[in-house]
């Protein structure tokens, strides 16, 4: 009994093994936690909570090493929780992480697959991309952050793509721009796009949908609501598709951006914007919600 | 003894005035004279209508006998043969329509006030720990039980099988323990620490907890069936329903789920030092007649809403909540609009709600369920301002477990097909019970789903019958 117990508090407790900090404000870390990295496909994400009086939040996952047991995630320390969490060290432990949430990215081979990501989201794109490479897809990575300082990764996801666009929006680095100007030259371009895939802030993902549908082509979105259990549980991650009412934590995260009601998700992720701004106690932030 | 007194003994409430503002309990308990009075009013009838009244079958006039002749351990232990949450049953369980409705003394309105006397003894205990011999267990059986979920099914079904000697791991998805108990009903009627009291009591038993564990996503159920010889799946009926009207989807509509979610588990009643917001609203529209219904509308209240209404199709007679519950929100201003439903949800330019749009409601005919259908007067429609709505309309199971696990076969509501006597499912080596298998529905008829799939579990564990899945539930019941 006591070896049993041993053994299960071990898949349970969340210890940082390592922490990075990747760009201003933007930590990596690797947590133990090997039920949640045996089962981890790319486009899952966990949900955190970070202390005993902290809230849940979603994060998607950017790696995880079944092998060592153990996931990566990586958050801007904007609001509460992320600002708290980045003051944590290695050995310190997370109070309760829950997962993987949601459904993996559809992978398939599609042919040329255009990756864009905003932000630290450059994170979470990663092991989309490889997934799709493994699937023998051709990708071509539009990353798009506000300035240098901002940019990670970028030798990594050279590798993992086959082009590799950057763009900021100061002109500091690269391709002075958003993200959108470079996939709408790719859609206009002669190559056949087969299918893009957004994940970043609400404004790119919106944007990058709106450049491809006139092109008809495909385009997927990973969407962060704010949630509260990540199991289907309260509807407070709802979202109309189309027509219908769908919970992004069990029916997504991703979904078809041209049928996403922008308006109302935008309108939704607002909703605790005063009491955000009032128990936030960091210095910086936008009012992006925990994007991850 | 006292002499028989003809009416029940009231129970001390809070005041109105102050538990308007706070989230402590609202019912104060028996005092020991005041129980001694109550238990001194049943007749202890040769028949026991109240046992079989009662669905875990607790031995009622028993534990009120020990308690007339003020041998509370021998009540406490009475009422845990048969009930491992008395603290919670004697607090949340519709007595009025279980034991209390079939008492002797119901004809008269004045039935024994039993919930009250399982609480007090409950309380009693919680107090005087040390004077109540540990409950006694089986010998080891080296068998090994995967509970899953840790609401009253799973809690009970975990302490049964500890009792028998089994190894029980409970897998839980929340960050705590408790299901509905824990996230659903607000402390003031159900304080935290009677939960973690209990749940104490089940570990002491050496049952081991595993929280954030998803089932059907972090492991699966054939997984654990490679490390377990049984699963149970006590995973209720958690999945939100919503009514499909216009406007749904603005700000400051919520779920009964995720308002109380917010408000109970995550505490965002004490935001910010917890860290969970919750939007507390001035007007407040609760939609549904239920006790999830009376929970949510006096939560609101006790966040600072100005004015909180409960808008239900049918009228109070057809009300599904515990009566006490209805009585103590109306006490609280709570106000009701009978027969009236929701037909559209209003925002302004920023998606922000404002009103609902109602359609008044007359009653037809019965339908299957015996009530009066509600049927809409043409024509009817008024608005009502508000700024925040609660959608308690009930829930269904979530589809996650079913999905996830071949030969597990649900009805067409979604509840997993069961045997009742058993509690077995369609899958080998799985049972279930509660509300997984009925729909939402009560913490004792959960519990007593449990205590037969316990049995069941026990027998078949202890004959090996059925090894290969002979004579297990056929998928077609
Ligand atoms: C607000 C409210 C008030 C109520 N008031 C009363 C009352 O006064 N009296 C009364 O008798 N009844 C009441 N009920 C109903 C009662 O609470 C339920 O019938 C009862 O809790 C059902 O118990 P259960 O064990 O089946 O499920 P639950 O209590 O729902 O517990 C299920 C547990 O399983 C967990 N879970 C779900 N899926 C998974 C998974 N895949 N993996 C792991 N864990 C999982 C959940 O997180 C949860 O903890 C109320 C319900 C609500 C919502
Ligand atoms: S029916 Fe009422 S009076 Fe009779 S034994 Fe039960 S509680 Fe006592
Ligand atoms: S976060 Fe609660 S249902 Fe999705």
């Amino acid at each position: 009994m006591a070896r049993c117990f041993k053994k299960i508090i071990e898949l349970i407790v969340y210890k940082i093994l390592e922490k990075q900090n990747l760009a201003t404000n933007v930590y990596l870390f690797r947590i133990k936690a090997p039920l949640i990295a045996s089962k981890a496909k790319a486009g899952q994400f966990v949900m955190l909570r970070v202390s005993q009086k902290g809230e849940r939040i979603p994060l998607t996952l950017a790696e995880w090493d079944g092998a060592e047991g153990s996931i990566t995630i990586v958050v801007m320390a904007v609001g509460a929780t992320t600002c708290q969490l980045s003051r944590l060290e290695e050995g310190d432990k997370i109070n309760d992480l829950l997962g993987p949430l949601g459904n993996p990215t559809e992978i398939e081979y599609f042919g040329t697959v255009v990756c864009v990501a905003g932000g630290f989201a450059i994170a979470v794109i990663r092991p989309v991309i490889r997934a799709l490479k493994e699937a023998g897809n051709h990708i071509i990575s539009i990353i798009g952050v506000r300035n240098k300082e901002l940019l990670f990764w970028e030798k990594e996801l050279e590798q993992d793509s086959d082009e590799l666009i950057i763009t900021t929006d100061d002109g500091s680095y690269k391709r002075k721009g958003l993200v959108t100007e470079p996939l709408k030259e790719l859609l206009e371009g002669s190559r056949d796009i087969n299918r893009v895939i957004a994940i970043g802030p609400t404004a790119m993902m919106k944007f990058a949908s709106l450049t491809t549908k006139p092109f008809g082509v495909k385009t997927i979105v990973s969407l962060n609501p704010i949630m509260v259990d990540g199991t289907g549980m309260c509807g407070c991650c709802r979202v109309t598709i189309g027509d219908e009412t769908r919970f992004a934590c069990v029916d997504g995260p991703e979904f078809d951006g041209h049928l996403v009601d922008w308006e109302e998700f935008m309108s939704r992720q607002t909703t605790y914007l005063d009491q955000e701004k009032y128990s936030y106690q960091c210095s910086l932030g936008t009012g992006e919600k925990h994007h991850g | 003894m006292n002499k028989p007194l003809n009416k029940r003994i009231d129970m001390p409430l809070q005041a109105v005035e102050a538990r308007n503002s706070n989230f402590d309990e609202v019912a104060l308990g028996y005092s020991p004279e005041m129980a001694k009075a109550e238990a001194s009013r049943c007749l202890q009838c040769k028949k026991r209508p109240c046992i079989s009244g009662c669905p875990v079958g607790i031995d009622i006039p028993g534990f009120i006998k020990a308690i007339c002749d003020d041998n509370l351990p021998a009540a406490v232990e009475t009422i845990k043969n048969d009930n491992i949450l008395p603290g919670i049953c004697g607090r949340v369980c519709p007595q009025e329509t279980q034991c209390e409705n079939v008492c002797v003394f119901n004809k008269g309105g004045n039935a024994i006030a039993i919930g009250r006397l399982e609480r007090f003894t409950a309380d009693w205990e919680r107090n005087n720990k040390s004077e109540i011999a540990p409950v006694s267990k089986s010998p080891a059986t080296g068998k090994r039980i995967a509970v899953v979920g840790s609401g009253p099914a799973g809690l009970t079904v975990a302490a049964d099988l500890a009792r028998m000697g089994h190894s029980v791991t409970v897998l839980e998805a929340l960050h705590t323990t408790g299901g509905v108990l824990k996230y659903g009903i607000p402390d003031f009627r159900l304080p935290s620490e009677i939960i973690e009291e209990e749940v104490e009591n089940i570990k002491a038993l050496g049952v081991i907890f595993q929280l954030n564990t998803l089932v059907g996503k972090t492991q699966t159920i054939d997984e654990l069936l490679e490390r377990f010889d049984a699963v149970f799946l006590g995973t209720g009926a958690g999945l939100p329903i919503f009514m499909n009207i216009p406007g749904e989807n603005l700000v400051g509509v919520y779920s009964a789920n995720e308002f109380l979610t917010r408000v109970n588990l995550m505490q965002a009643y004490k935001f910010p030092e917890y860290q969970t917001p919750v939007k507390a609203g001035r007007q407040v529209a609760v939609i549904g007649g239920g006790n999830v219904a009376m929970d949510a509308a006096r939560s609101a209240l006790r966040l600072g809403a100005e004015r909180v209404c409960i808008i239900y199709r049918r009228t109070e007679v057809e009300m599904p909540a515990r009566r006490e519950e209805v009585e103590h929100a109306i006490e609280e201003g709570v106000e009701m609009i009978f027969l009236a439903s929701p037909v559209r949800f209003l925002g302004d330019e920023k998606r922000n709600l404002k009103s609902v749009e109602c359609i008044r409601m007359e009653l037809g005919e019965p339908d299957s369920s015996g009530r009066r259908r509600p049927l809409p007067v043409e024509g009817s429609q008024f608005i009502i301002d508000i700024d925040v709505a609660i959608v308690a309309l009930g829930t269904t199971p979530n589809p996650l477990i079913s999905q996830t696990s071949p030969g597990l076969k649900t009805s067409h509501k979604g509840t997993l097909i069961y045997d009742e006597a058993t509690s077995r499912t369609t899958k080998p080596r799985v049972w279930a019970g509660g509300d997984i298998v009925t729909g939402s529905a009560t913490v004792i008829s959960a519990m007593g789903a449990a205590r037969r799939a316990a049995a069941d579990i026990d027998k078949f564990l202890k004959t090996d019958e059925g090894k290969a899945g002979q004579n297990w539930l056929k998928a077609d019941v």
